[in-house]
Parts: structure tokens; C-alpha cells; sequence
């Protein structure tokens, strides 16, 4: 059976830091050491191999981001969470300013830019809000523009769509083309794409709202730590940061610099800067 | 009840289960000795976008209140926990939990191979695995890897079992050290708390 032990997968992150100057050093262990193995196997490489390919083909590193990072996503994830956006959240920034700007930091293959700009459109603010959305995987991105997905996703977006209670009947936002639901590119208008790295990157830019759910799990404490600080600055002041409903900042230096809106679906507000 | 060497150098107990295993888990949970020593880590099928209920289920009966642990949480001794709907559950070598939404496994998220053989990984020897009634294989692979690296390993008695095919599949893949029935897995826990004490 496959395997592979820590001190091989410290060199991997160590090169791949080294020569490519993608950081994983501080992603947690267990699932890092899941998704090598994966790439192991799909690609039927042993450690030795894959480290010899890491160093001897620079393009072979975008087709190792592409598998090694998480793009598990889905439409509406979590209902509940886009419910208290549309009916707490945005109305709360839009008392301050008609215009505003959202961060989908990790936005991975899009769905969840996708939801936000339909719940935009239905709430009639579509063309007052920037939206930039960011992912360190340019395969990704590219996949993220095309605003098409596998049609058999669509039963579980649906369902999430109705639990999020939309006031459209959710076919009506695309058209099937050779198995792909095709989504109408009008709606990623106000959206632009950027490769950006969480861990590496700098800060580019303000924000009234950021949303990074389920990416820093991916991420060790101290990793988590620096990333909310980099998120602090990202944001207004009163600006409003929402992370996965099972992740926690509590543990974070800056965690006292904002307050709990919303405790069951992560939603947060940084009060201080 | 069957002869069996306990120790206490375990450091956790793990349970995976599927259909039909709620009713074993909640009389597991409801017999466990009062303050028992170790945390019992569990993965458990359930419907993925259903976040709450199960956990509160759980806790009707047990001695200790169930929880879903936030990603990295510091896992507590006695402490009983479950993996979140539509999250993986691993455990990571600084004693704390690691979530993620990876691509499911065996058809499920969370999965029981996942969690048990992240267990595995880090408590090695110092494991003691459960794996319950189910419908397919996901947790036999897991149950492997516990044996493995040095772990005790225990399914449910298949006739017991409302759907047998879990317990099956880990015991045609790995050697199983005991097919118990749950009321004789409450004497196992009973045991060890015994070498705690």
C-alpha cells in the first residue's frame, strides 16, 4: 500500500518552497499528506520519482497544484449561511455605502462567486458591488471564468438554492450544453480573477466584505494565525470577514479585534484595527 | 465476556459506523463509565446537508455531551466527539483535530477510512478501533491501517448488525482481533476505564 512519512513530505513542501515559491509548509499534515498520496497514485509515481519530476519539469508544478489543492465545492453551500448574507449582512454594509467591494479569497472553481453574484442580481445591487476572486491554482481560475459545470452538480445546487430560498426557479440560470450547465457569463460581470497566493501574497487591495470558507482549514495554527492578520488589514474597519461553519478563530492574535455577528455560521466584524 | 488485554497506555478510542449503527453507539455511550479516561473519536454516516440534530441525538442518552469539534481543536481526554456533517475528520500529530472537505470517500463526507486511519497514524499501538453495523465498506481500509501500526481492532458481531457488510469488509481485509456484540464493546470500555483508575 501506498505511503509516505513526514520527512518525505517536509522535503516535497521544502522544494516546492524552494524552487517555485509556493509556501506549503504550514498546511496541516493529516490532508497534505492525503492529497501527495493522491497525486502518487494518480499520476503512479513513488516519492523518489515525484520529487525528481517537482525538480526536473517546472510545468508539471500547475498540474500538481491543480490535484494537490481542494476545488470540493458546491452552489449555496451551507443555505442557511446565504440566507443571513442577503438578509442580515449586506443590508448591514449597504446602510454605510451603496457601493461596496467582496473578496472571495480561495474562490476555487467558482461556486460560491457564482451564488453571491445570483443572490446580487435577485437582490437588485448586482452593479454596485466589485467582487475579486482569488485562487493560488491559474487552472482553476481559467475553469472559474467558464461559468459551466458538470450538470450532475446541479441537483445538489438546486437543493441548496430552494433551502436558500431564491426567488427564481434556479434552471432559469443556465442551459444545458453537452453535459455542462452553461451559466450566463453577465453574471461574473462585475467579478475579476486574480492568482493570488494566501500565504505568500501581499495585501492588494480593501474590502467590506471577505470570504474564505473552508480554505484555512487546510492551513496549521500558526499559518491560520498569520493569514487573519493579512485578512485584518484586507478589510474596512466594520468590514465583515466569513470563514467555514466549522472553523474558529478564537485561537488567532488578532480574534479580539472582531466580534461574532453571526456564531453558527462564522460570520465575523472587525471593530478594530 | 471473552478474555482481552487491556492496558493503560492507550491514548483513544475510535468509532466508525454507519446504517444501523446508531442504536449501538447510543447504548455505548450511555453505559460509559463516568470520567472514562481516553477521547472517543467518532465517524458516523449521516445526511450530508443536515448540520444539526444528529449531534444532539447523541447526547440524549450519553454520559458525556457529544460534540462536533471546530477545525484544529485541541482534543480532550474524555470528551466524546463527531465528525460534522459534510466535513472529514482527521487527527493531526499535535493532538488536534484537522477538517476538511476533500472529494468524498467510499461515496461519504465524512469518511470513516479517513478519520480511523488518521487515528491510526498518530496513536499507533495506543489506538483501540470500533467499527458498527453499515451498508458498505468505507472504515475497513481505516481498520487496516489501525492494525497495521500496532492498534486493537473490534467490529460488531455481523449478526448483530442490522447490515452486516462493514464489519464484513474489515474482516476480509484485516485481521480483526474481536467480534463483540455492543453489550460486550461497553465491557471493553469498562475495562479499560478500570486500568485508569
Amino acid at each position: 500500500m501506498l505511503d509516505i512519512d513526514i520527512a518525505d513530505l517536509k522535503r516535497i513542501s521544502e522544494l516546492i518552497f524552494q524552487k517555485y515559491n509556493y509556501d506549503f509548509r504550514n498546511y496541516a499534515m493529516s490532508s497534505f499528506k492525503r492529497r501527495v498520496l493522491r497525486i502518487m497514485e494518480l499520476k503512479k509515481l513513488s516519492v523518489d520519482a515525484l520529487l525528481k519530476k517537482l525538480t526536473e519539469s517546472p510545468q508539471f508544478i500547475n498540474e500538481f497544484l491543480d490535484e494537490l489543492t481542494v476545488n470540493v465545492t458546491e452552489m449555496f453551500r451551507d443555505p442557511s449561511f446565504w440566507r443571513i448574507m442577503r438578509e442580515e449582512v449586506i443590508p448591514a454594509i449597504m446602510l454605510n455605502h451603496k457601493q461596496f467591494k467582496i473578496w472571495h479569497a480561495g474562490c476555487s472553481s467558482g461556486e460560491e462567486v457564482l451564488s453571491m453574484a445570483i443572490m446580487l442580481k435577485e437582490m437588485g445591487i448586482h452593479h454596485e458591488v466589485t467582487v475579486i476572486a482569488t485562487d493560488l491554482d491559474v487552472n482553476i481560475l481559467e475553469k472559474a471564468k467558464t461559468c459551466s459545470y458538470p450538470i450532475k452538480n446541479m441537483e445538489l445546487n438546486e437543493k441548496n438554492y430552494i433551502r436558500f430560498q431564491g426567488t427564481k426557479n434556479f434552471k432559469d440560470y443556465y442551459r444545458e450544453e453537452n453535459g455542462q450547465a452553461v451559466f450566463n457569463k453577465e453574471l461574473l460581470s462585475n467579478v475579476s480573477f486574480r492568482r493570488h497566493d494566501l500565504v505568500t501574497g501581499d495585501i492588494f487591495n480593501k474590502f467590506d466584505l471577505v470570504l474564505c470558507r473552508n480554505v484555512m482549514i487546510y492551513f496549521n495554527q500558526a499559518l491560520q494565525n498569520e493569514v487573519l492578520k493579512k485578512f485584518h488589514e484586507s478589510l474596512f474597519k466594520y468590514g465583515y470577514l466569513a470563514i467555514g461553519s466549522k472553523e474558529s478563530l478564537i485561537w488567532c492574535d488578532y480574534a479580539n479585534r472582531f466580534i461574532v455577528v453571526n456564531n453558527e455560521e462564522k460570520i465575523y466584524k472587525k471593530i478594530k484595527d | 465476556m471473552k478474555k482481552i488485554n487491556l492496558n493503560n497506555s492507550y491514548k483513544a478510542v475510535v468509532i466508525g459506523g454507519s446504517a444501523g449503527s446508531f442504536q449501538g453507539v447510543v447504548k455505548i455511550l450511555s453505559q460509559l463509565p463516568k470520567g472514562f479516561p481516553l477521547p472517543i473519536i467518532m465517524a458516523l454516516h449521516r445526511l450530508k446537508h443536515v448540520r444539526n440534530g444528529f449531534v444532539e441525538a447523541l447526547s440524549i442518552k450519553s454520559v458525556v455531551q457529544v460534540t462536533e469539534p471546530h477545525d484544529k481543536e485541541t482534543i480532550k481526554k474524555g470528551s466524546v466527539y463527531l465528525a460534522p456533517a459534510n466535513y472529514h475528520m482527521s487527527v493531526e500529530l499535535g493532538n488536534n483535530f484537522a477538517l476538511s472537505t476533500e472529494e468524498m470517500v467510499n461515496n461519504s463526507r465524512p469518511a470513516i477510512d479517513i478519520t480511523l486511519s488518521s487515528c491510526a497514524f498518530v496513536y499507533k499501538e495506543k489506538l483501540l478501533g470500533i467499527l458498527l453495523s453499515g451498508a458498505n465498506k468505507d472504515g475497513a481500509l481505516g481498520m487496516k491501517h489501525i492494525h497495521d501500526r500496532g492498534g486493537m481492532t473490534i467490529v460488531q458481531e455481523p449478526t448483530e448488525c442490522m447490515i452486516d457488510t462493514m464489519p464484513k469488509a474489515a474482516l476480509a481485509v484485516t485481521q480483526i482481533d474481536h467480534i463483540m456484540k455492543i453489550d460486550e464493546i461497553v465491557e471493553v470500555l469498562k475495562e479499560l476505564d478500570k486500568q485508569y483508575r
